[in-house]
């Protein structure tokens, strides 16, 4: 690892990461600002809810769901912020080498006295930051938007940290599927194409997984590894479906290195 | 001692052709010249000395040492500046400078500004908003920044206007007499001909000639022209004797071999004008090209 690439790695993301960061608590807190209205009324919401066709209420991730409920109603708020990390996490895995390429910086990080080894840990540890630092700030602004909004209701802040802990180990999986994918593919021209692809597929085969019931589509995608109405329900992780996602990062990871340590770098023309 | 050493380096790109089985030698403090056709493989060939990309085949060493096994110690003595440089385009040039610096032991900064101000390069602005010109010279400034032993140029006077060309010579000259060894890639010949003390030849990939400068302006052709009245040809038309052209009354030719045999054959005719000289390297060049 050095500490020069590091540094400038986490600098050229800084303002992305800023972005992304407030946007994901901006979410928690508008959404769940809509609680105390939502909880007084929950019984009737329950009731709607059971007269929706059981595929729907599954594809939303709500068939296991009490909505009264602050955990309840938060787990289904963070539905959407895991979509945004899960791009957020793609954007950063598929441009963690690509974007040099494209941009021909390459040749200048390259030619330095450094193994590839240590450039790819380098940027790794940075992106990594990065994703902590989004999830720091999402951890801060649910505490936030709990105490704000919750009315006075119980929850168990233990559950909550387990919920929130699994969007760092959530936010890995993209991290490295989306590097290598940008190490297998031959030349990445935009990153942005490539992460929302990965992150809606991702979402929405788990979506599908629900309305066909009994497809086993949860062993591939990591937002049923980290289902997050089971974490509510079960008050605990998935634990298989979590070794196989973290077997898949790790994988991932490991093939990155041996690939891209026997990278051709593409030159200019 | 070989600072760069290359044996059978091939290169394939799937199948497409890079270089093929090119074997050569650098000596330390040399001005190697290595010049070709665009597409002839020059940039392959550093771009593998650099580990940029694996060789197909056979090995390269610089400073002694393999470039696939060892490529992050070689590269902290080696200065490389590209024919075309693209950086972080929302740095300012001092910090792209000083990020490149951080690479090197060295503290660069005093060589940094005087390096900036013979190049007379502004160092506050955004590389985004610099002309191609001026990327070009942060690209000098930066290959030369850590002192390296051993520079890569690879057809770096391309976007330098004729002054800066100039400077950026005697930049390399400079370095070459405090001992660096450099090895400079073009297609330009007579800018390899100024600078250079030895030169090879890349031609599909595959080396055509490795020979000193000197020897392969001397030694191989003299450029001979005569204008004489009455003159024939084909008296001219000797062992040695190539690419022969008559125009008003004058006749070109290059020859290789006994130049008596030509001044004998001079010293028959009444002529009005006479010179032999030795030809260019693009006159050369061209020999390897037909």
């Amino acid at each position: 690892m050095s500490l020069n690439i590091y540094k400038h790695e986490f600098h050229m993301r800084l303002r992305s990461v800023i972005i992304w960061s407030l946007s994901a608590a901006a979410i928690a807190l508008v959404f769940f600002a809509i609680f105390p209205v939502f909880a007084d009324q929950a019984a009737l919401m329950n009731q709607l809810l059971e007269k929706f066709p059981p595929e729907l209420r599954a594809a939303f991730g709500m068939e296991e769901i009490d909505l009264s409920t602050v955990l309840g109603f938060y787990s289904f708020i963070l539905l959407f912020v895991q979509i945004c990390l899960a791009i957020q996490a793609g954007n950063y895995g598929f441009g963690l080498v690509s974007v040099e390429e494209a941009e021909l910086t390459a040749d200048f990080l390259l030619t330095k006295p450094v193994s590839r080894t240590q450039i790819l840990t380098s940027k790794l540890l940075a992106a990594l930051t990065s994703l902590l630092v989004t999830n720091l700030v999402i951890l801060a602004s649910s505490f936030l938007a709990i105490e704000l909004f919750r009315d006075g209701r119980e929850y168990d802040p233990g559950l909550l940290l387990l919920m929130l802990a699994s969007l760092v180990i959530f936010q890995l999986f993209f991290l490295c599927v989306g590097l290598v994918v940008s190490l297998l593919v031959r030349r990445v021209r935009s990153v942005t194409p490539y992460s929302l692809g990965l992150g809606f597929g991702a979402y929405v085969l788990s979506a599908f997984s629900g309305v066909f019931g009994d497809v086993k589509l949860e062993y591939i995608t990591p937002f049923k590894h980290f289902d997050l109405a089971y974490i509510v329900q079960h008050e605990a992780l998935n634990t298989p479906l979590v070794l196989l996602n973290v077997s898949i990062t790790l994988v991932s990871l490991a093939v990155s290195y041996w690939l891209y340590t026997r990278r051709d770098i593409p030159s200019v023309s | 001692m070989s600072v760069i050493e290359v044996t059978n380096l091939t290169k394939f790109y799937g199948k497409s052709r890079g270089i093929v089985d090119v074997s050569f030698s650098e000596e330390e403090g040399e001005i190697f010249g290595f010049i070709g056709p665009n597409g002839a493989g020059k940039s392959t060939t550093i771009r593998l000395l650099l580990s940029l990309i694996h060789p197909t085949s056979g090995n390269a060493k610089v400073f002694g040492k393999d470039v696939v096994t060892h490529g992050p110690e070689i590269r902290r003595d080696i200065g490389y500046l590209p024919s075309e440089v693209f950086y972080y385009e929302g740095m300012k040039v001092i910090d792209l400078l000083k990020y490149s610096a951080s690479f090197y032991d060295c503290d660069c900064a005093k060589r940094l500004h005087e390096l900036s101000e013979y190049m007379e390069l502004e160092l506050n602005r955004r590389i985004s908003d610099l002309s191609y010109g001026n990327k070009k010279k942060v690209g000098i400034v930066q290959g030369l920044l850590h002192s390296p032993k051993l520079l890569f140029l690879d057809e770096p006077t391309a976007g330098l206007d004729p002054l800066m060309q100039r400077k950026f010579f005697d930049l390399i000259r400079a370095e070459n007499a405090r001992g660096v060894t450099v090895f400079f890639s073009s297609h330009i010949l007579g800018e390899v001909q100024r600078l250079c003390t030895r030169v090879g030849i890349i031609r599909e990939g595959k080396i055509v000639e490795i020979s000193d400068i000197r020897t392969l302006q001397q030694n191989n052709y003299k450029k001979v022209r005569i204008t004489a009245d009455g003159l024939n040809p084909a008296s001219f038309d000797l062992p040695g004797v190539t690419n022969m052209q008559t125009e008003n009354g004058t006749v070109y030719f290059f020859f290789k071999g006994d130049i008596n045999a030509v001044l004998q054959k001079i010293s028959g005719v009444q002529v009005s004008d006479v010179t032999i000289e030795e030809p260019t390297l693009e006159e050369i060049f061209m020999h390897y090209y037909e």
